[in-house]
């Protein structure tokens, strides 16, 4: 039987039209990859789908009604690590809860179950260190802001978390590395992308870009870290495990004092 | 309304006086920030307060920690004291009366702006407010009070608030305390009477238990009512928690884990923290000032702890007369296993939890992982180890649906230094008798 190998736009109702087009014409999918990745099986037909919302709707209800919320929400997590590769593991998944029509959640011994709670697990913990390494800065505008850069695709995962916390200001978290961000307008939350120059990042000096009282905020910050630490107690390996060295970009107590 | 035109016409003047102003904060920042280290509660969850509208903050379920120290704790909360002002003298606490240090305190305005301003800015879960004692325990007590009062209704700040209840405040004040805090906590410091009678003996061991018992009822009555009428205010959603020094005052594992349960079970407490006693004076009832803080001990306490309150342990089977301090070499649970090798090999595909969590190796999410995992199919060695089992340890107490498992018969002590030449343990270098040969 000829395999099939599928171009999608890397959305996640791309992805699950993928899994409509699949189960539709009866291919046999050997790889499900976003635009521009260069690993092509040379025996395979390629093919691009275009995104239809419809059918992903309908392939998502389906999913709904048989998985576990976990499952649902290990599906979407995986996807978000844009690991390469993974779409196929939520193909074959989303088949084989579909071939059983049951929820295999749980079945750790299945490959494709166990590689998306693995990756399910490791997106749950970068996004709850975004939450925790955020650190926002005023600025002249009364806008609280932050840049991040992390491993994984999490502003979809950490924008209700950001807008129930901080409903009575203004802010904006921008990812560096996927050139788009999160902005609550004191209404709502909104997907914007802006028009940065290349060398602009938090770490650099934005000199009358901030509030003056920021630089004072932070010293305050930086001197708490430093006082709060007990010096007979020190473990170096210990504080590198709870804050791995890359995300010291985000914190002012780990970096030299600048705005 | 003249001060402020004034301000206007020489900006230079308006920033000298808040570089003096932030000046002024920083340094009482760095001395009550110095001070309260000594705590280690810094959780920040557990508590379930939503986001009001138009309010700053929330603190539902999960705690953050938004940073760790170089020493590997969490930084979660503010963590400061109002004032080291201190009419007590303990000879075990930094800020006791005879101590020669720096003193200083902070208005309320300037705790309720820091924490305030390092919320918005995503340092901070909330506050944790505590303090030396001044004047009496009652107008401690309600100077904390004070704080978070502000806090929750000048700022609308639902963020999460940890005070510490003074020892010896009025029930009234307490009664108040919990309708603003999270969470409230009085420290006993000393496990034992005794040591408490001989390291601190201005305070009685009543001034502790008072507040304690005084919190705990009131939590019982308002869920009770919130049970009828849903509007009832919070009442320290979060509940109560305490601290222990460990190696200050001389007493065994047994007497401080017997302590503890104590506190779990009367005063229903959420936690109980153990503090390795960090030297910090000279006094001769102490530990001198280059002793080395027990660590090893402290993390051993914290397992025993957690096989109590997770795995389902009593502790009286994990400390005992016959066996009054806990195994330094291995952790709580395997030593337990291997003192109770009746009980053992388990068949991972038919045991039931409570006997699953008494397995060396397999914690709590591995129990689950495996009892949702063998619903669909009998496991082996291969899966467990995919799962995350630790089998270095698990193999001597399971059989599963492989052949291989350990068949001879290993008598407890074998099986004890099987495991230790096969793993490696953080604190191994620090207690190991035997002279390493490379």
């Amino acid at each position: 039987m000829k395999t099939s190998s599928l171009i999608y736009d890397g959305s996640f109702n791309g992805l699950l039209t993928c899994v409509f087009a699949s189960f539709e014409q009866k291919l046999k999918v050997t790889s499900i990859q976003p635009p521009g990745s260069s690993q092509n099986d040379m025996f395979a037909e390629v093919t691009e789908i275009q995104t239809n919302p419809e059918q992903a709707k309908r392939v998502w209800k389906a999913f709904k009604r048989i998985a576990t919320t976990t499952g649902q929400q290990n599906i979407y997590y995986a996807y978000l690590t844009e690991t390469s590769g993974m779409e196929i593991d939520i193909l074959k998944y989303l088949e084989h809860t579909f071939y059983l029509k049951a929820s295999i959640d749980g079945d750790y011994t299945n490959m494709h179950v166990l590689k998306i709670a693995k990756a399910a697990k490791q997106l749950g913990r970068e996004k709850h260190r975004m939450e925790a390494f955020v650190r926002f800065k005023l600025t002249k505008d009364d806008i609280y802001f932050a840049t991040i850069n992390p491993d994984f695709n999490v502003l979809p995962v950490i924008k209700s978390h950001f807008t129930t916390r901080y409903s009575d200001q203004q802010w904006l978290i921008y990812d560096i590395k996927r050139k788009f961000g999160l902005y609550y307008d004191l209404k709502k939350t909104e997907v914007i992308s802006l028009d940065f120059s290349a060398e602009w990042s938090s770490t650099s000096k934005n000199e009358g870009f901030f509030d003056a009282s920021e630089i004072e905020f932070q010293h305050l910050w930086k001197e708490y870290f430093q006082s709060t630490t007990i010096k007979s107690r020190i473990n170096k390996k210990l504080h590198h495990q709870h804050v791995p060295k890359r995300y010291w970009q985000y914190l002012i107590e780990k970096n030299p004092l600048h705005i | 309304m003249y001060f402020i035109q004034l301000m206007g016409f020489f900006p230079i003047f308006e920033e000298t006086f808040k570089v003096m102003m932030f000046d002024r904060i920083k340094e009482k920042l760095n001395i009550l920030a110095d001070a309260a280290k000594y705590d280690v509660s810094c959780s920040s969850s557990g508590s379930n307060r939503k986001n009001t509208k138009n309010g700053l903050g929330n603190s539902d379920g999960m705690g953050i920690c938004h940073s760790y120290t170089e020493d590997g704790r969490c930084v979660s909360l503010l963590k400061i004291l109002l004032t080291n002002h201190c009419i007590f003298d303990c000879a075990y606490c930094v800020t006791r009366r005879s101590n020669d240090i720096k003193r200083a305190a902070f208005k309320v305005q300037e705790v309720v702006d820091l924490t305030i301003n390092f919320y918005r800015r995503n340092y901070i879960e909330g506050l944790f407010l505590s303090s030396g004692i001044f004047k009496s325990p009652d107008f401690t007590m309600e100077r904390l009070i004070r704080v978070a009062k502000k806090l929750r209704l000048e700022e609308n700040f639902n963020g999460y608030i940890h005070l510490k209840s003074i020892p010896g405040a009025s029930d009234e004040l307490m009664r108040e305390a919990g309708l603003y805090a999270d969470r409230l906590s009085v420290n006993i410091e000393i496990p034992t009477i005794s040591g408490l009678k001989k390291l601190a003996p201005e305070k009685e061991h009543s001034d502790f238990t008072k507040p304690m018992t005084k919190v705990k009822n009131e939590i019982i009555l308002y869920k009770s009512e919130k049970k009828l009428i849903k509007s009832t205010p919070k009442y320290a959603p979060a509940g109560q928690s305490t601290q222990m020094i460990v190696g200050a005052s001389g007493e065994s594992d047994r007497e401080i884990m017997l302590s503890a349960n104590h506190y779990y079970k009367n005063y229903n407490m959420k936690r109980v923290y153990y503090s390795g006693y960090v030297p910090i004076s000279m006094d001769p009832r102490l530990p001198s000032l280059g002793a080395q803080v027990p660590m090893l001990r402290e993390n051993r306490l914290y397992q025993t702890d957690w096989l109590m309150r997770f795995y389902g342990f009593n502790v009286n089977e994990l400390l005992n007369t016959q066996f009054p301090n806990l195994d330094v070499e291995v952790d709580p649970k395997l030593s337990w296993a291997l003192r109770n090798m009746d009980q053992f090999p388990l068949d991972i595909n038919r045991a039931g939890k409570e006997m699953l969590l008494r397995v060396p190796g397999i914690g709590l999410k591995s129990v689950s992982k495996i009892i949702k995992a063998r619903r669909f199919r009998k496991l082996n060695f291969q899966h467990l180890k995919s799962i995350g089992v630790a089998l270095n340890r698990a193999r001597y107490f399971i059989i599963c649906d492989s052949r291989g498992w350990e068949t001879r018969d290993l008598t407890s002590a074998k099986i004890k230094s099987l495991i230790l030449r096969n793993s490696e343990g953080k604190f191994r270098k620090d207690y190991s008798s035997q002279l390493s040969l490379f």
